[in-house]
């Protein structure tokens, strides 16, 4: 008996895990192409492939590895600044992963034990959020990791390769490459936008403000925010406001 | 600058990195009941995206203001509005981004 519930259990898993394999298998394609860009980047900015190919595995992350690798290029002199500029540059521009982390712990399965939260940290990435969030009902911990296995190997697959083969790239596709990351948040952002007025109305109120900080401190003679903190400023005042006007369905009331 | 400079430098990134994401997901275990901080978090994916990508996309290409950055954001736009995959609407973003600069 005892055996059968165990079998049992493992093909919950299995199922579960492909479930979210399947649904990481677009992710990973995307994933490839932009950190493709991201080697290329790197390798133009004297990084040797090794190096890039590890930030990528350990980090996972898109715009805080091309503002570290930003830092990591102008570096120059004492290494304590250096590692202080980082500190805070990721800090403020990975934020905005401690709000989507703070969303995600609303829409686990109550089954996802303690460990389990640390290992789904590792790569809770705005995509992955964003499809999880999208997922029907709670999520578990084999459908979270299944998700995010392959487009970890995408992501770091994409630095190697962009990183080994940038001499054999011309310019004009370099710079082309650079911009698949955008389209890959615009593909994330339109389909749900097109669905929900509140979710159009938040991301209209999100396009406003970030082109007003982008543009009124310099067209006043102010210097510009940096960047991370604008899209911190730009995100809590969008959904803020998004929240006092719209309360969601709530499509996942609590089954109790 | 040296490998072991640059090691340095990604283990901080990935410390911080992971940290970030990692406290709030095993701090916060119970279902939270205001509704309005349920909406917020609910928005805040899409509201982050949008303003990680405008006007940031305009500015990809080198710094400077470039066109071919607008009609990766136009031609993702339209494209989006048909076809959910992220895939085909990142390659056509780049795709927009590498004919319009052919022809600047």
């Amino acid at each position: 008996m005892i055996r059968g519930c165990k079998n049992q259990k493992r093909r919950m898993f299995m199922k579960e895990f492909k479930c979210g394999l399947r649904d990481g298998i677009p992710i990973a394609v995307g994933y490839f192409a932009v950190s493709f860009g991201f080697g290329v980047v790197a390798f133009q900015d004297g990084v040797p492939a090794w190096l890039s190919v590890l930030m990528s595995l350990t980090n996972v992350t898109s715009a805080g590895q091309f503002a570290g690798l930003e830092i990591i290029a102008a570096a120059s002199g004492v290494m304590l600044a250096t590692v202080l500029e980082m500190i805070l540059t990721q800090f403020i521009i990975n934020l905005r992963y401690a709000l989507m982390s703070l969303s995600l712990t609303q829409k686990l399965s109550p089954s996802v034990k303690g460990w389990q939260r640390f290992v789904i940290a590792f790569a809770n990435t705005d995509e992955i959020f964003a499809v999880a969030m999208a997922h029907t009902g709670e999520v578990a911990f084999p459908y979270m990791l299944g998700l995010q296995l392959l487009p970890i190997l995408g992501w770091t697959g994409g630095t190697a390769a962009g990183a080994l083969a940038c001499g054999l790239l011309p310019t004009s596709l370099q710079v082309a490459l650079g911009v698949a990351l955008y389209g890959m948040f615009i593909a994330i952002v339109v389909p749900v936008a097109r669905r929900s007025r509140p979710v159009m109305i938040v991301v209209l109120l999100a396009l406003l403000f970030s082109c007003a900080l982008k543009y009124i401190p310099g067209a006043v003679g102010l210097p510009e925010m940096s960047g991370g903190f604008a899209i911190i400023l730009c995100t809590v005042l969008a959904a803020g406001i998004g929240a006092a006007f719209f309360k969601s369905d709530d499509r996942e009331e609590d089954d109790a | 600058m040296s490998w072991s400079e640059i090691l340095l430098y990604i283990a901080v990134m990935a410390i911080v990195t992971y940290l970030i994401r990692c406290i709030p997901l095993t701090v916060f275990r119970k279902k939270i009941k205001s509704r309005f901080i349920r909406s917020f978090l609910q928005y805040v994916p899409y509201a982050c995206l949008t303003a990680m990508t405008v006007p940031a996309i305009f500015y990809a290409a080198d710094g400077s203001f470039s066109l071919g950055g607008m009609m990766a954001l136009i031609a993702a736009l339209i494209v989006s509005f048909f076809v959910e995959n992220l895939t085909v609407v990142a390659v056509v973003a780049c795709a927009a981004m590498f004919i319009t600069n052919l022809f600047l």
